[in-house]
């Protein structure tokens, strides 16, 4: 599928129908992965794909967790948007492919999505490089 | 980002991480892969650092792929040539040693690198089939002057596990639909000594057949099956089980045409011949195009192509409570009862595969809740 067809797969409106009724309980098991969080340090991850939701009813879900102060962009084998909601501590990472659909998207309840942070042998690998250059600049100057 | 090499230097022995290195995965895209993989296995997400923990140091299998009988739809179902994804991610992977759809040798030569492939990796390669194997005589399924069955036989021989990717692989498909002019089987009938994984689907959807060989890549070992052979993570669960139509199944509310007001609301498409109560596959969850839609999402009913013998179960738009009968009647009268036509038809569904299945119709084992 090409990246235009994708788009507009994405861009036909999809009718709202009566919901399923995941919601709810889904905003219910936000609330105790924060209360989990904050009493054991825990985090939590539910997997959306793994819910049977009608059409709409993510959208749905999304727009009731709504967006807070953080958006972040990996780009990676395409991209991903990890976005902080209205709640803090609950995150919402939708991954893509390179032609913009999406593969996975998870709710992560969490003090800081673990994809955020540098791979301790990336820093290992940049404190190298970074060494080098240095040294490059000594012997230049 | 990993450090890249070329990708001649990789061996076929390296670890997967390092072959995905040769695709400029950096670590955090090799993490973003792990975690659809995880989510693709129904896996919990929790357990996304242990699979990239395993899939670091997996070894790259070698697979020989075998296509018989078949369209080369289950080829095309996973390879998606036209665009990079997780399924190509994974062929990059593997050393896919034999594939005479895709492999650019021929011939002699191609048979050859098939032998070689097979003696380097005897007891350890991967099998995959496609396509029934005709067992009606020489000609049907001919090649490089042998015959299906019997390059089957050699190749299952050495092979560490068997996996059928497809319906026809699986179960026969149609090639062996009625009259059956090539006398086509699956797999298992011919192949009893060796483990088999029926990915069943005509295609089957291309995630699937990928998370099955990550889930051999990752614990080494085959999933659980169900009692057809088919992994129960992706075919523990009906489609109805699954479908987000199905609350109006549960009130009654049917599509009676293609063009009613009915099909117009999205209901239930279970009387215009939908096959979901009696079909395990993974379509309503996993969806097709990149997890865009699925068959009943696009407004048509499920044809149960993942079941046993789904081309000789009747008519694509008989409703499966008429598929085995000639009593119209039955459902006429539920369908006079109005609301009640839910439980009505799903009462005289459950009558029929009690029957079918006392008839011995493995495809008809579904229960209707």
């Amino acid at each position: 599928m090409s990246g235009a067809s994708a788009s507009a797969l994405a861009a036909i409106a999809v009718r709202i129908e009566r919901s399923s009724g995941n919601l709810e309980p889904l905003l219910h098991q936000i609330r105790h992965a924060l209360l989990r969080l904050l009493e054991e340090q825990v985090g939590s991850c539910i997997d959306l794909r793994s819910l049977p939701l009608a059409p709409g009813e993510q959208e749905q879900l999304l727009a009731a967790l709504g967006t807070g102060e953080i958006r972040a962009e990996l780009r990676a084998s395409g991209s991903s948007d990890i976005l902080e909601t209205a709640f803090p501590g609950v995150w919402v990472v939708t991954h893509r492919d390179v032609h913009g659909e999406v593969q996975a998207r998870f709710i992560e309840v969490t003090f800081s999505p673990e994809i955020l942070c540098s791979p301790r042998q990336d820093v290992a690998a940049g404190l190298l490089r970074l060494t080098a250059r240095l040294s490059e600049r000594k012997e230049l100057a | 980002m990993i450090p890249q090499a070329d990708a001649r230097s990789i061996p076929t022995d390296a670890p997967l991480l390092d072959a995905l290195a040769v695709r400029g995965v950096s670590r955090r895209g090799f993490v973003k892969f792990c975690a659809t993989i995880t989510s693709m296995l129904a896996l919990s997400p929790e357990l996304i650092p242990q699979v990239a923990q395993a899939l670091q140091s997996a070894r790259r299998p070698s697979v020989i792929w075998l296509p018989f009988q078949e369209c080369t739809g289950c080829t095309e179902s996973i390879t998606r040539a036209d665009a990079e994804t997780i399924e190509q991610l994974i062929f990059e992977a593997i050393s896919l040693d034999y594939q005479h759809t895709l492999q650019a040798a021929a011939g002699t030569a191609a048979e050859q690198a098939r032998q070689d492939a097979m003696r380097a990796n005897w007891g350890q390669y991967l099998l995959v089939v496609d396509g029934s194997v005709p067992l009606g005589g020489a000609g049907f399924c001919t090649i490089a002057g042998r015959s299906a069955a019997d390059i089957l036989v050699e190749a299952a021989r050495g092979a560490r596990a068997i996996i059928c990717v497809g319906t026809c692989a699986a179960f026969g498909g149609i090639p062996a639909a009625n009259p059956n002019p090539t006398q086509a089987v699956p797999v298992s009938q011919i192949v009893r000594d060796k483990p088999i994984v029926n990915i069943s689907g005509c295609p089957p959807i291309p995630n699937v057949i990928t998370a099955v060989l990550v889930q051999l890549l990752t614990f080494g070992e085959l999933p659980q099956l169900d009692h057809l052979g088919r992994p129960k993570v992706f075919y523990g669960e009906s489609i109805h089980d699954r479908c987000y139509r199905r609350p109006f199944y549960e009130r009654g509310q049917f599509a009676e045409s293609f063009d009613d007001e009915g099909a117009r609301q999205g209901w239930c498409l279970y009387k215009l011949g939908c096959k979901g109560p009696v079909t395990y596959n993974a379509c309503a969850t996993v969806k097709w195009n990149g997890g865009t839609s699925f068959p009943i999402g696009a407004g048509h009913g499920c044809i149960g192509c993942a079941e046993p013998g789904f081309w000789d179960r009747g008519g694509f738009y008989d409703a499966l409570s008429v598929t085995h009968t000639d009593n119209l009647e039955e459902i006429a009268l539920a369908a006079g009862a109005g609301v009640a036509v839910g439980a009505a038809a799903a009462l005289l569904a459950r009558k029929k595969q009690h029957a079918a299945a006392r008839a011995g119709d493995d495809g008809a084992k579904g229960e209707l809740p």
